[in-house]
C-alpha cells in the first residue's frame, strides 16, 4: 500500500516514460522520412539503385545465390566441428608437463606458430592444388574436401590459442583443488579447467564463427560454387553489382543471429560466475 | 537551456543531415560523349595523336592481364610486341599515328576491365568477346579476331575419347569466372555435373592438372597454348564447340561512351582491310582449325 | 607409540633464491588435531602444499601412514585421494553445482556410481545444513555456505587426513563462526586435521597440539594451553604478544 506521495511519484515517472517513447517513435520516423526523400532525389540516385539495388536482377539471381549459400552452410558446419575438435586437441595437449611429452608440446607449437601465419588463400592453394599433384594414395580430390581441410588447418590454431589464454586464465587455484581431491592430470582438465576455459572464451570464440562463416567462401577458388562466387557469376552476366548486394544481405542475415546468441550465452556465463 | 537538451538537439541535427552527406558522395548521372559519327580515317584528322583525346596526350594506353597469356602476349610482357594481341595493339597505335615507344601498358584484372567506372586505359586487349550485356557497361571497338571455344582434357580423363557435345555433358568441366568459355559451357554443352568455376585459368589448368576436372573451356588459340605448349601434361584437345547463336568475336574495350571507340574502330576496320589482322594470324595463332567439331 | 598417520622429517622447500621451509619435523597422530600458527610468509601454506605433493620437496620425508609419499616414484593423484584439502579461498568448481562438486571425487576417482555417491553427498550435505542447496551453484552461496561445502567435498571420499589452510581468512567475520562450528564438530568425530589458522581463539579451543611456525622453521610445539599462556622460546612470545595486542586473543 503505497502513500499518496510515492502515488503521485509513479505517475510522474509513467508520464515521462510514455513521452520518452512517443519522442523515440516519432524522430525514428522523421529520420526514415528524411533519409529516404534525400538519398531517392540525389541526382546520382538512379544510377546506383539500377547498378546495386535492381529488383529484376536481384530476383534472377537469387536461386543461384542461394544455392551457392547452402554449400556455405554445409561447409561452415562441418568445419566448425572440426575446428572445435582439432583446436580442443591441440591447446590440450600443449598443457602436458613433464619432458617426456616435449615433442607433442613443440609439434603442436610449431603448428600453431604456422598455420595463424600462413593466409588462408596461400593454405587454400596448397592444399587444394598441391595435396593432390602430390599423387599419393589416399589423399581427396574433392575441391570443397580439400577447401574444408585448409580452412580447419587455419582456424584451428586460432582457436587453439583462444583455447590456450582461456586455460591459462583459468585461476591455479582450482588446478590446485581438483588435484587435491585426487583428480589426474587429465581429468582436471576434462572436467575442470577446459569447461571453464571455454566459458571463458565464448565470445572470442563465436567471433571466430563468424568471421569464419565469410571465409568460407574462399573455398571457391578451387573451383566449388559458393554464395559469392554464384554471384560473382551473376554479377559479370548481369553487369549489375545487385548479385553482391543479395549475397552481402544473406550473410549478414546469416550472422545477426549468431552474433545475438553469442551475447546471450556470454550475459548468462558472466553472471554465472558473478562477472556482473 | 542546461547543456543536455543542447547536445541532444545538435546529434539530432547531425543524424537527421546524414543522408544528405552520403547522397552527396553518390555519383552523378554522366552524359556520353559519343563520338560524331562519319567518316573517320585512322591516323589523320580526329583521328590522329594530337587530336585524340587519350588519358596521357601524345600517348596510347593499353591495358591486359596479368599474368597475360600466350599466344595472345609473350614472356607476360606485352611491351615486346610479340603474340598475337600485342601485335595487333602495336598496329592499331601505328595506324592511329603512334610511334611504338609512343605506346604504354597498364594491367588491368580481366573483371575489372569490363565493369563500369574510371578506366585506367585507353584500350584493353585482353582476348574480349563481344557481347550485348557487355555492351551496357563497356564499349568495344570493332572485331579483331573470331574465336571459338574449345575443350582440352587430360589424356588419362573420362573425356579423353568424347567425340560429340552429348559425351561431355556428364564430363565435369570448369571455366574461368566471367567468360563465354564458362557461358559456352553452360549454354551448349549444359553439364549435369555443374560447371567448376575459377579466378583464372591458372588455377583452371591446376585443377585440370590434379583431375578436379575433366574437361577445361577455353577459347581455341588458348587450347591450342595449353595442349602444345604442356602447360598441363598429357592434355589435348577434346574439339571445338559450335557458336552458341551468333559467332564469338574479340574486339578491344573502351570506356563507355570513350570519345577513342570510333577510332579505334576505323583502324582495326583498317587493318582488316589491309590483311594485317590475316598476317598477324597466320604468324601468331597459326594452329587455328586443326581440331575437330563436336556436335 | 603406534606409527604417527603423518610424518614429516626435515622437510625443506626453496622458491629460488628464498628459503620458506628450512627442516621442517612434525608428526600428527591419527585423530589428532594439529594447528599451525605462525604469522604470514612463515612457511604455514607451502607445508600444507608440500604435504599434500602440490609442491615437490627440495629434501626432507614426508610419511604418510609409514609410506614415503614425497619419494618422486609415488603416484601423487593415488596419495591425494587420502588426503583431503581445504583451501583459504574455497575454490569450488563454478561450472558444477553444489552436489556435482561434492559428488565428483567419489564418482570419478574413486568410482562410486552416480546415485550412490548423490546420496552420500546429500547426506553430508543435511547433516550441515545444505541439503536445500544441493543444486545450486557456488556463485549463489555466501562465503561462509561455499567454504562448508568445500569442506563436505573434501570430506566427500573418507580421506585419511583432512587440511585446512586458513579456511576462515577470507569470510566476513559473521560467517566465520559457522564454518569453525563444522570443524569442531569434525574434530569432535575422531577426525585427523592438520590445520593453519589465524583464529588464536579457536585453536585454543580444539586444538591438540599447537605449533608455531617462524621463517620456515618450526619453533615451538605443544599443547595449547602451555602455548598460549607460557611459551618458552622468545619468537612465540612476541608473536603471541602482538596477537594479544591486535585483540585477536
Amino acid at each position: 500500500m503505497t502513500s499518496p506521495r510515492q502515488q503521485e511519484r509513479l505517475a510522474y515517472k509513467r508520464s515521462r516514460a510514455r513521452r520518452s517513447t512517443v519522442i523515440a517513435f516519432v524522430s525514428t520516423l522523421v529520420f526514415a522520412l528524411v533519409a529516404w526523400f534525400t538519398l531517392t532525389s540525389a541526382p546520382g540516385w538512379p544510377r546506383v539503385r539500377d547498378s546495386f539495388f535492381d529488383p529484376h536482377t536481384a530476383l534472377a539471381a537469387l536461386p543461384h545465390v542461394l544455392t551457392g549459400l547452402w554449400l556455405n552452410v554445409r561447409v561452415l558446419v562441418v568445419c566448425e566441428v572440426a575446428i572445435l575438435a582439432l583446436g580442443l586437441g591441440v591447446a590440450a595437449l600443449r598443457t602436458l608437463r613433464g619432458p617426456v611429452w616435449f615433442p607433442v608440446r613443440a609439434l603442436a607449437t610449431a603448428y600453431v606458430d604456422l598455420f595463424r601465419g600462413l593466409p588462408l588463400i596461400i593454405c587454400l592453394y596448397l592444399v587444394g592444388f598441391g595435396l593432390p599433384g602430390l599423387r599419393l594414395t589416399g589423399v581427396p580430390n574433392d575441391p570443397v574436401l580439400l577447401g574444408g581441410i585448409a580452412l580447419v588447418l587455419i582456424y584451428g590454431a586460432y582457436v587453439a590459442e583462444v583455447l590456450r589464454a582461456g586455460i591459462d586464465s583459468v585461476h591455479p587455484s582450482q588446478l590446485a583443488a581438483a588435484r587435491s581431491i585426487g583428480l589426474t592430470h587429465a581429468q582436471t582438465m576434462r572436467i575442470v579447467v577446459l569447461p571453464q576455459a571455454v566459458r571463458r572464451v565464448l565470445p572470442p570464440l563465436l567471433n571466430d564463427f563468424v568471421a569464419l562463416q565469410k571465409d568460407c567462401g574462399l573455398i571457391s577458388v578451387l573451383g566449388a560454387v559458393d554464395a559469392v562466387r554464384a554471384a560473382q557469376i551473376d554479377v559479370a552476366h548481369f553487369y549489375d553489382f545487385t548479385p553482391y548486394v543479395v549475397a552481402g544481405l544473406l550473410f549478414v542475415v546469416l550472422a545477426v543471429p549468431c552474433a545475438r546468441l553469442a551475447d546471450a550465452t556470454t550475459r548468462r556465463l558472466a553472471l554465472r560466475e558473478g562477472a556482473r | 537551456m542546461s547543456v543536455r537538451p543542447r547536445l541532444t538537439a545538435l546529434a539530432a541535427v547531425t543524424a537527421l543531415s546524414s543522408p544528405l552527406w552520403i547522397a552527396a558522395c553518390a555519383p552523378a548521372d554522366q552524359d556520353a560523349a559519343a563520338p560524331a559519327a562519319g567518316q573517320l580515317v585512322p591516323g589523320q584528322g580526329t583521328c590522329a595523336p594530337d587530336q585524340l583525346k587519350t588519358l596521357k596526350p601524345g600517348t596510347f594506353t593499353f591495358g591486359t592481364d596479368d599474368p597475360a597469356y600466350e599466344p595472345w602476349f609473350s614472356s607476360n610482357d606485352p611491351a615486346n610486341g610479340k603474340g598475337f594481341e600485342s601485335a595487333v595493339a602495336y598496329a592499331v597505335a601505328g595506324a592511329l599515328g603512334y610511334k611504338p615507344e609512343q605506346v604504354s601498358w597498364v594491367r588491368v584484372p580481366f573483371n575489372a576491365a569490363i565493369q563500369p567506372g574510371v578506366k585506367t586505359y585507353d584500350a584493353d586487349l585482353n582476348e574480349f568477346s563481344i557481347t550485348d550485356e557487355r555492351r551496357n557497361a563497356v564499349d568495344f571497338s570493332a572485331p579483331y579476331y573470331d574465336v571459338t571455344q574449345a575443350v582440352v582434357t587430360t589424356k588419362s580423363s573420362s573425356a579423353a575419347g568424347v567425340t560429340t557435345l552429348a559425351g561431355l555433358r556428364a564430363v565435369k568441366l570448369g571455366a574461368q569466372v566471367g567468360t563465354t568459355s564458362y557461358d559456352a559451357a553452360k549454354t551448349v554443352i549444359t553439364p549435369s555435373a555443374g560447371i567448376s568455376v575459377y579466378n583464372s585459368n591458372d588455377d583452371a589448368k591446376q585443377a585440370l592438372a590434379t583431375g578436379q576436372i575433366q574437361g577445361l573451356v577455353v577459347d581455341l588459340p588458348t587450347a591450342f597454348q595449353i595442349t602444345g605448349a604442356g602447360e598441363v601434361p598429357d592434355s589435348v584437345i577434346v574439339g571445338q564447340l559450335p557458336a552458341a547463336g551468333a559467332p564469338e568475336q574479340f574486339g578491344a574495350v573502351l570506356d563507355k561512351g570513350s570519345p577513342l571507340t570510333g577510332c579505334v574502330s576505323a583502324a582495326v576496320e583498317a587493318l582488316r582491310a589491309g590483311g594485317t589482322l590475316v598476317k598477324l594470324t597466320d604468324q601468331w595463332l597459326a594452329q587455328a582449325g586443326s581440331a575437330p567439331q563436336l556436335k | 607409540m603406534s606409527e604417527p598417520l603423518l610424518r614429516i622429517s626435515g622437510l625443506v622447500k626453496r622458491y629460488g633464491p628464498h628459503t620458506v621451509l628450512a627442516g621442517v619435523d612434525l608428526e600428527v597422530a591419527e585423530h589428532e588435531v594439529v594447528v599451525l600458527i605462525g604469522a604470514s610468509g612463515s612457511g604455514k601454506s607451502t607445508l600444507l602444499r608440500c604435504v599434500n605433493l602440490l609442491e615437490d620437496v627440495d629434501d626432507g620425508l614426508i610419511l604418510l601412514d609409514g609410506e614415503d609419499v614425497s619419494d618422486p616414484r609415488v603416484d601423487a593423484d593415488l596419495v591425494r585421494r587420502r588426503m583431503g584439502v581445504v583451501f583459504q579461498a574455497f575454490n569450488l568448481f563454478p561450472h558444477l553445482s553444489v552436489l556435482d562438486n561434492v559428488t565428483l571425487a567419489p564418482r570419478i576417482v574413486h568410482g562410486v556410481p552416480r546415485d550412490d555417491a548423490e546420496s552420500a553427498g546429500l547426506a553430508l550435505l543435511r547433516r550441515v545444513g545444505l541439503e536445500d542447496k544441493a543444486s545450486a551453484y557456488p556463485d549463489r552461496l555466501s562465503g561462509g555456505q561455499q567454504q562448508r561445502v568445500a569442506i563436505v567435498r573434501a570430506l566427500a571420499y573418507e580421506p585419511r587426513l583432512l587440511l585446512l589452510d586458513e579456511i576462515t581468512s577470507a569470510l566476513d567475520p559473521e560467517l566465520v563462526g559457522e564454518v569453525l562450528t563444522l570443524v569442531r564438530e569434525l574434530a569432535a568425530q575422531g577426525r585427523t586435521i592438520l590445520m593453519a589458522t589465524h583464529e588464536m581463539g579457536f585453536a585454543r579451543q580444539i586444538a591438540d597440539r599447537v605449533c608455531f611456525l617462524d621463517a620456515g622453521v618450526l619453533v615451538e610445539s605443544g599443547p595449547p594451553e602451555r602455548i598460549f599462556t607460557e611459551p618458552t622460546h622468545p619468537r612465540t612470545q612476541q608473536f603471541l604478544s602482538r596477537v594479544i595486542a591486535a585483540g585477536r586473543l
